[in-house]
């Protein structure tokens, strides 16, 4: 592939105070692919999508996206660029409404509010009937669905989700991450970091096992099976 | 019916103005999540402006009025958001209260500094002479001008905040900055025109009421309160309904002008929109308590042991035994002064401090206090000191019992009523306080010692400071102190524990008042005779920001916190240029140093440890580290806060 990754982590470091939880670590996302990253309850990942949506900076290396340079950047700088985070928990503001959640991904880039309404509403009509609703006083599910619209409607460039399973009933993850592989189709290159490895592993192209803040292994998912074990398992391969 | 009619054309034009100021408040709160208490002191500030804009430099009123509401105001309100507002996401209420507290008395202070306050002035009507005629009364153009643009504000208003990208970006950076910054917008950039916008309405609602009033620093500033009780109406969310809280507010009290006799007007006008707000207060519904809120804490400081405070507190008493003995009676009533405000923080650190419960009537308590000591008993006698503290403690519990069930910001709003309603109908009463307004109070006898001599009455009231010092630390050992610092962290994890929430705010709220109507009793002792212009409510928020910047989690805290408000009158004489600078001082130090509960005191001990390393040369300082610091050993509620 010659064209650049849409996500390149260079010797990255990163600290919360004093404490370093990322150490040296380098991987990269090729575009137009979904890249999993595993790992056990602490291992850095969430840590590793702060750094990467600019939301926590790296004390050491770098981080590309499609090739330029973004340490130091703002979080809304890098999502007027075309990187489109869907944080830990639910993305959504719970006190506005539906349609104002939609309105405020407008602010990504140039899609028009009607636009980001008709799509979202297209792939998730439940929203459509609870358009004035609270953001808030939806279910788990809808909530998600209304965070994942941002992943639909503003033609991101790069998508990262963080463990959009949390809470949520297998049917409606089942739907979640099918909707992660049409944008794939797309041509939307995604890191998602998942604690469910299996849900994850089987729409990647590429995998990650993360552990104590160090990458241990790197591959296609039918290559890293044991480090994913050893990952989850402590240890034993 | 002519007279009807007038009234009402008056209640809608004052109803318009509170709503103006009240959704002012609502914007700053829907799009910050700061209730500003300085909007009224920014709105007096901006009236001010433009009174020597237009009547001082001659400037024609248009010009004036873009320069102030386009230009002054939203340039100050952007620099507030960018100085100290932003630190604030995420901070506890006492916090965000202590630094708006802070910024009203500085603007205060600042507005005394350029306009002197003996000095009348008064800001012409828009229009003015202008008037027409609306069926059979006379309406003037400044009141339809008045009406005409709140309703255009409240119009534009609930359209751009709903209706328009950045309205809604202004409120989503509320519920989540760190989201709003991942869907595109800067957060920093929005909260930045929200207070621009808060600004600039306080600026218009100062503007259009001084006309209407005289232009006082003071009074302007406080009307504003009548706009909280507007905006409470509408919960601070709802801009209609907040519109027509204001109305509603503005017609009863021009009502009130028309019909009630004016015996009872004199008392029943100034109270009405206090009592409009406490009543608004207890008909909210019930906050739910929030679960997993984390609140900035800083680490708590370390709690003295029994035998710590024992010797501190004789150390202290054997310090003020000596200083009796050779201070001047000058400098002796300065010092015991301060030793009674020290009292009062005292008071302070129980309620604030422990139990996160903000009260902004302390001074209504020591006023209470003062006067049970100088009324009953004959005066001067121990007795009257008991009664003071239990009278006190009732009227504390009075003033906790119906709002109890309020947290946070309503709480302390609900204890601002209280004070500017006792201040209305209890001070000054002509019985309370005698037809003068002073009411002499005399020193104790105990057990047949007499304390009316300066010296002895010194020592008494550092001996009174020392043990309720002591009181206070023991408390906060004991499984009370627990239970305040468990309400204080975590309310809904304290309920779900089935600790009972409300009789343990209720005896805290009592305890402190009557640790404040003590104070009262040595505080009218001190000077002799009181008057009700010492226990205004904005007397209070002086002592709560100054013991806030000392440290209002420590006895310390409030011992240095009130020898510094003790004396402030010596340096005010040498400062004659600064006439406010109880508020100026107390509000900037707020501002600047409101941020960390643990106050300045908090960092005096790790420093000298830290100086005492560098002074030893080639220690490794591994043995100095381990020294005992008072405020830096982690706390039993630092490991509580982490569990959460």
């Amino acid at each position: 592939m010659t064209s650049a990754p849409a996500l390149e982590l260079r010797n990255v470091s990163a600290a919360y105070g004093r404490i370093e939880v990322l150490h040296n670590v380098s991987f990269s996302v090729p575009a137009g692919c979904v890249f999993a990253l595993l790992g056990s309850n602490g291992a850095g990942k969430s840590t590793i999508h702060k750094v990467a949506s600019g939301r926590l900076a790296p004390t050491d290396g770098c981080v590309h996206v499609a090739g330029i340079h973004i340490n130091g950047a703002d979080p809304d700088q890098i999502a007027r660029a075309g990187v489109c985070t869907i944080p830990e928990g639910r993305g959504i503001f719970p006190n506005l409404t539906v349609a104002e959640n939609l309105r405020m991904m407008t602010y990504a880039g140039t899609v028009k509010f009607k636009d980001v309404e008709e799509r979202a509403f297209a792939r998730f009509p439940d929203l459509a009937e609870r358009r004035k609703q609270l953001a808030g006083s939806l279910s788990g599910g809808q909530q998600q669905m209304v965070a994942m619209a941002r992943a639909l409607t503003t033609e991101p460039s790069l998508l990262l989700l963080d463990e959009i399973s949390i809470g949520l009933a297998p049917l409606i993850v089942g739907e979640l991450y099918e909707l992660v592989r049409q944008l794939r189709d797309e041509g939307i290159s995604i890191l998602v970091v998942e604690q469910f490895a299996q849900t994850a592993l089987a729409i990647a192209d590429y995998a990650a096992v993360i552990s104590h803040g160090t990458i241990v292994a790197v591959g296609q998912p039918q290559d890293i099976a044991d480090e994913v074990s050893a990952a989850y398992l402590g240890g034993v391969a | 019916m002519t007279a009807f009619l007038a009234y009402t054309v008056i209640g809608i034009a004052t109803g318009c103005i509170y709503a103006l100021t009240a959704s002012g408040l609502v914007v700053t709160y829907t799009t910050s999540g700061i209730f500003n208490f300085a909007h009224g002191a920014i709105g007096m500030l901006m009236a001010f402006t433009y009174w020597q804009l237009t009547v001082q430099n001659g400037w024609p009123q248009w010009l004036a009025l873009i320069a102030v509401l386009l230009v002054i105001a939203p340039a100050l309100g952007a620099l507030i958001q960018r100085t100290l507002m932003r630190r604030l996401y995420g901070a506890s209420i006492s916090t965000t209260l202590v630094i708006t507290l802070g910024l009203l008395l500085a603007f205060i202070g600042v507005a005394t500094v350029f306009w002197d306050p003996g000095e009348p002035r008064s800001l012409p009507e828009f229009f003015a002479g202008n008037r027409v005629k609306v069926f059979s009364i006379f309406v003037s153009y400044h009141q339809i001008t008045m009406i005409t643009v709140a309703v255009l504000v409240a119009v534009l208003l609930r359209l751009f905040l709903f209706r328009t990208r950045i309205g809604t970006a202004m409120r989503a950076v509320v519920d989540d900055p760190e989201l709003a910054s991942l869907n595109g917008a800067a957060p920093d950039r929005v909260a930045m025109v929200s207070w621009a916008l808060g600004a600039a309405l306080a600026g218009l609602a100062g503007i259009l009421l001084a006309p209407l009033v005289s232009l006082d620093i003071i009074l302007l500033t406080l009307l504003v309160i009548n706009g909280y009780a507007a905006a409470m109406v509408g919960r601070l969310k709802s801009l209609p309904l907040t519109f027509a809280g204001g109305l509603a507010l503005g017609l009863a009290e021009a009502h009130a002008i028309g019909n009630l006799p004016p015996n009872i007007l004199n008392i029943a006008k100034p109270a009405l929109p206090i009592f409009f707000l406490y009543a608004v207060l207890l008909a909210l519904p019930q906050a739910r308590l929030r679960v997993g809120r984390v609140v900035n804490t800083h680490r708590a400081p370390r709690v003295a042991s029994l035998r710590e405070s024992l010797v501190a507190g004789a150390g202290f008493v054997a310090v003020a035994a000596i200083l009796a003995s050779v201070l001047s009676p000058g400098d002796l009533f300065t010092a015991g002064q301060g030793i009674v405000f020290a009292l009062i923080m005292l008071s302070l650190v129980l309620l604030t401090g422990y139990a996160g419960q903000v009260s902004l009537a302390q001074m209504t308590f020591v006023g209470v206090g003062a006067f049970a000591m100088g009324k009953f008993f004959g005066g001067g006698s121990f007795l009257g000191i008991i009664a003071a503290t239990v009278l006190a403690g009732i009227a504390g519990a009075i003033a906790a019992l119906p709002a109890i069930r309020l947290q946070g910001l309503y709480l302390a709003l609900s204890t601002l009523a209280f004070a500017q309603g006792m201040s209305q109908v209890f001070f000054k009463n002509t019985n309370v306080f005698g037809f003068g307004g002073r009411l002499e109070v005399k020193r104790p006898d105990i057990l047949g010692v007499s304390f009316r001599g300066d010296r002895a009455f010194f020592v008494l009231l550092c001996v009174t400071f020392a043990l309720c010092g002591i009181g206070v630390l023991a408390l906060r050992r004991g499984p009370f102190g627990r239970r305040l610092i468990a309400m204080r962290e975590s309310p809904a994890a304290c309920a779900t524990l089935g600790l009972n929430l409300t009789m343990t705010k209720l005896a805290v709220f009592s305890l402190s008042s009557a640790m404040a109507g003590l104070a009262g009793a040595f505080y009218g002792g001190l000077r002799g005779q009181v008057g009700l212009n010492d226990f205004e409510m904005l007397q209070s928020l002086v002592l709560l920001l100054l013991v806030s910047v000392a440290g209002i989690n420590t006895v310390t805290g409030a011992l240095m916190g009130g020898l510094t408000f003790g004396l402030f009158p010596k340096i005010q004489r040498s400062l004659p240029g600064i006439p406010s600078l109880s508020f100026l001082g107390a509000g900037l130090g707020a501002v600047a140093l409101g941020r960390n509960p643990n106050g300045w005191t908090s960092d005096v001990g790790p420093r000298i440890a830290r100086l005492r390393k560098m002074l030893r040369p080639g220690d490794s300082g591994t043995q100095d580290g381990r020294e005992p610091e008072p405020n830096v050993a982690p706390a039993p509620e630092a490991v509580s806060s982490a569990q959460r």
